[in-house]
Formats: C-alpha cells, structure tokens, sequence
C-alpha cells in the first residue's frame, strides 16, 4: 500500500527540497550573476535574471583599484600558515592521546575543547597590546599564530577522533616485527592517517579563511585579508552592487568549492565528534 | 618496557600543544583580570590604578548595558528558534526520497561557506537597501512602500542575514542524526496505524533531541560572539549592539581598556556557563 503512493510522493518531495534549496542558494547565485551585469542594469527594477549583456568588466574594475591580489595572497598565507602549523602542533598530540591514553586524556580533550569557547572579545585588548609590545600588530605572522591557537583544539579533537579509528593491533604488530617508534609513526600511522589529516586540513582551512573577528581587528594596510577586503566595501562602494559583487564571488569562490568536499567531515569536526 | 617508553614519549609529544594553549588561554585571560581592577585609559594617561570592582559596577550600571542584553538575547534566541525549526523541518524533507538529493544538500550547505562579511554586505546592499535592493524590488512590485531594513526593522534585518548563514549547519547536523535513526521504528508505527504528526512527535523528534540540544548549545557559543555581521552593516547603530559589539566599542573605539575588560569578563563568564553544558554532553560521548 506504501509503496503505491512513492513515486508521487517522490515528486512532491523532490519539488519542495529543490524549490526550498534554490531560495537558500539564491543569494549567492544573485550575488555571482549580478558581478557579470554593468552597475545600471545591477540596480535595474525590475531585476534581469539572465538576460543581459555579461561582462567581465567588474572583475579587471576590482583587480585595478584595490589591489586585490596581495589581499588574496593574505588570505592565503593566513588561512594556509595556520592551518599547516596547527597541523605539526596537533598531530603528535593527538597521536600520543588516541594510541597511549592515560587517565587525564579525557580531560585535557575537554580542557582544550574548553579554551576555544572563550569569547574573543574578551581577550581582544591583551592581545592587541601584546601585537603593539612586539610590534607585530598588522603583521601575517601575528594572525597565523593567533588563528593556529584559536583552531588548534578543534584541530587537535579531529585529528583525535580519526587515529582513534585506526586499529591499535597494526601498531602493535609493527612494533613486534621490531619498528621503532619513528618508523611506527612515518611508515605505518601517517599513511593511514592521511585521509584524516586531509579533512582536517580542509575543514581548519575554510575556518581561517572565513575568521573575522581577530583578521578585522588585527590588520590594517599591510595583513588584511579578503575578510577585512569586502568590509572595506561597507560604503560608499557597497553601493556598487555590481563591483561589490565581482569581488566578493572572489572571495567566496574557493571555499565554496572547498567546502563542498568537506561537507562530510564538518559534522564531526564541528560537533567535536558528539555527532556522527 | 615499551609501554614506559612510549608513555614519557607521549607526554613528550603533547607538550607543545598543551603548553600553546595553556599560554594562549592564561595569559590574556590575567591580563584581562587585571585590567578589569584598574582604572586604565591608554589614550589618557595610560594605567591610572585600582579602582577595585569599580568598573563591574560602572559596566551594568551604564545605559548601553541593559540594551546590549536585550539586543543579544533578541538575536541568540531568534537565530536559534528560526534555524532549529526550520533546521528540522528541512533535515526531514532532505532525509525523503528524492532526484537530485545530493545537489539541493550542497545547494541548501552553501551559505555556510560564506564569509560573514560578504553575507553581511550582500544581504545590507543588494537585498536590503531600501532604494535598489531586490526587496524593495519586490515590495514595490506588490504596491507597498520599501523598508529600510537595517534602520527600521534593524535587530529582526541582523537575525535573518545570521540564520541565513546558520540555517545550514543545523540542517546538516539533524540530517546527520536523522539519518542514523532507525527506519524500521517508524515503519512498524506507520503499520500500526499512527499518523505522521504522532510519529514525529513521539519517535523523530525524542531520537533527535541530542542533536538539537548541540546544534544550541555549538550556536549560542557561535552567535553570543557575532561581531563582523553588526561591523559591516550598522555598526552597533539601530539597537543592534550586542553584549560583544559593546565591549569592542568600549575596549578599541573609546579605549577605555579598564571598563571594557570588566565586560569581558562578564562575557566570559556567560559563555562559560552556556560551555558547561556542551562540555558535559561532549564528555558523556567520550566514554562511550
């Protein structure tokens, strides 16, 4: 009886998750085809959907006037810097807590869990006036610090719950057949564990690209990245929808992309593995 | 033998990541204790002393503290009630068979990826502007007056650019679980002759409410931080300053370090108590 009615209601359901997937997704589909319209028909009432001139203008407009190219490269040294970092601090860490636990393992999981729920705001002077004191205030290497530690737990969480997966007899028989604790790690645990260090990679990536709290507050001229890039649009050239538009589908294009693959691991990583 | 090797060798490999983030939580956190108890404006004559608990009672007693409260818990809350609902609902239509499931999950996933200052300006500019924005488009379209979203309806503009870019991670969090829930359950109640809203009710609904109660937990400790979201688009003007935009503005615009680590330490204690809870549930799954 069930079964008679699945086709129709296979229909309906694919109409409704698709009309409602669609107005979610719009804003970013409006925003991608408005960089392709002249600024008059960006603000043209009634809207045009398709139907017009494209043009490329905007993106050559964005790359001339605002240097573009070295708030990418920021973003990329920032998100990058710190992701690779937090990964040599982590990978050790994790490995010795998910293959030799002791008691205190669980607590300090949930210690460093602990440290990336303080609110930033609240230590936004200390750090600042550290920045100033080391003269490191609007520099790359003070964000790839900072973001390496504001990651660092989730990081760490990740990278745990993946080598907890790998089964403990694999080391153990490398150790009988007489692998030292450095070829343990390099021969037999890293290539097993690099699907895991590569999710990681991807999903910490995404989170430092898209921090705006210490990246807005921290830089200036010389470090900002695409974050501190868009907000300088705020106004009056936000009003330049099309322009507007042309460089923050730049800014968002990559991750977009990158998220997509790492859809599966963000529930993991994000929940701290609380849900699976 | 190879066990106490391997122990010491264990302590050794922690140590780094311990140690950073031992000093990475300690010393900015005394440093914002000590600045609380004292009287400290860089731009006016630096650190003037201790004033005791002077600046706790000056941070609640100010008028911006009561609506930066309200302002925080209008955002939290409706952020919260907007994307757990609808998060529900749409992990339960993306759960049924369907063409092209894997596409609407990545189509209705996106907005997660967006920087918060981009989704910030292109909901302020080309959505919201109350001239050329495709709203006031459409409200023009059906004959009414546009509204000037940020000014007028200022704290409701700020909760609907948040969930927008929310509204993903709850639904992929409850698909997630919802996918885990068991099919034969529910088919056996379908059998048995219980109608949809009594199946949601007593079996989808009690089987997702760990998940629920992480996906609020995760997002208020997220959502009691927003701070690039306000930046962008009214600057804390319009009775959007939140409790985080207050203690910026007090800490960085108007230097008054003292005052402002005084609400940072309010702030900390809040998320801390929010922080309990998770950490419990987290903890719970350890041991499992």
């Amino acid at each position: 009886m069930a079964r008679a009615v699945t086709q129709q209601r296979k229909i309906i359901n694919t109409t409704a998750a698709w009309g409602i997937g669609l107005l979610i997704f719009f804003p970013i589909l409006w925003t991608v085809l408005t960089s392709f319209k002249t600024e008059a028909t960006a603000i043209a009432d009634p809207p045009v959907f398709l139907a017009f001139d494209w043009t490329l203008e905007n993106y050559s407009a964005v790359m001339e006037r605002s240097n573009y190219a070295r708030f990418l490269w920021n973003s990329i040294i920032i998100a990058g810097g710190s992701t690779i970092l937090g990964i040599i601090v982590a990978v050790p860490a994790a490995w010795s807590m998910a293959f030799v636990p002791s008691k205190r393992t669980k607590d300090i999981l949930l210690w460093m869990l602990s440290t990336k729920m303080l609110p930033a705001v609240g230590v936004l002077y200390p750090i600042y006036l550290i920045c100033i004191k080391l003269g490191i205030l609007d520099s790359r290497g003070a964000l790839v610090v900072i973001l390496m530690l504001m990651n660092l737990p989730i990081i760490v969480w990740m990278l745990y719950t993946y080598f907890k997966e790998i089964p403990g007899e694999i080391l153990e028989a490398a150790r009988m057949d007489g692998a030292t604790l450095k070829e343990e790690i390099l021969y037999v645990l890293t290539p097993m564990a690099i699907p895991g260090i590569a999710s990681t990679l991807l999903l910490n990536f995404i989170l430092a690209w898209n921090e705006a709290f210490w990246t807005l507050n921290l830089t200036a001229a010389n470090a900002a990245p695409l974050t501190a890039f868009i907000a300088s649009y705020s106004s009056p050239e936000g009003l330049f929808f099309a322009k507007l538009s042309a460089a923050s589908t730049m800014a968002i294009a990559p991750i977009l992309i990158l998220g997509w693959f790492s859809q599966k691991q963000l529930v993991s990583g994000l929940t701290f593995g609380a849900v699976k | 033998m190879a066990t106490k090797h391997s122990r010491s060798a264990a302590r050794l490999m922690m140590a780094p990541a311990v140690i950073l983030l031992l000093g990475w939580m300690l010393v900015p956190l005394i440093m914002t204790l000590i600045f609380s108890f004292k009287r400290y404006l860089p731009l006016r004559g630096g650190d003037l002393g201790w004033v005791g608990f002077e600046n706790y009672v000056r941070f609640v007693s100010s008028s911006a503290f009561w609506p930066s409260v309200a302002a925080t818990l209008t955002i939290v809350g409706g952020v919260l009630l907007i994307t757990v609902i609808f998060g529900v609902l749409l992990a339960i239509l993306l759960n049924q068979p369907m063409w092209g499931q894997g596409v609407v999950r990545i189509l209705v996933i996106a907005p997660f990826f967006v920087m918060p200052t981009v989704s910030a300006l292109v909901w302020k500019n080309m959505f919201m502007d109350p001239v050329n924005g495709l709203l006031a488009h459409l409200w023009r379209f059906f004959g009414a007056e546009p509204i000037s979203w940020l000014s007028e309806a200022s704290l409701p503009s700020i909760v609907i650019i948040v969930s927008w870019q929310w509204l993903p991670f709850a639904t992929l969090i409850l698909l997630t679980a919802i996918q885990s829930l068991d099919g034969e359950q529910l088919e056996a109640a379908e059998m048995d002759g219980a109608p949809p809203l009594k199946r949601f009710g007593y079996i989808t609904l009690p089987h997702l409410s760990r998940a629920i109660t992480i996906v609020i937990l995760i997002q208020t400790i997220f959502l009691l931080a927003i701070f690039a979201e306000i930046f962008v688009t009214t600057g804390g003007a319009f009775g959007t300053r939140t409790l985080t935009y207050l203690i910026f503005q007090r800490v960085l615009e108007s230097q008054n370090v003292g005052l402002g680590s005084a609400g940072g330490v309010y702030a900390i204690i809040l998320a801390n108590i929010v922080a309990i809870f998770l950490m419990r549930i987290v903890g719970k799954n350890l041991d499992a």
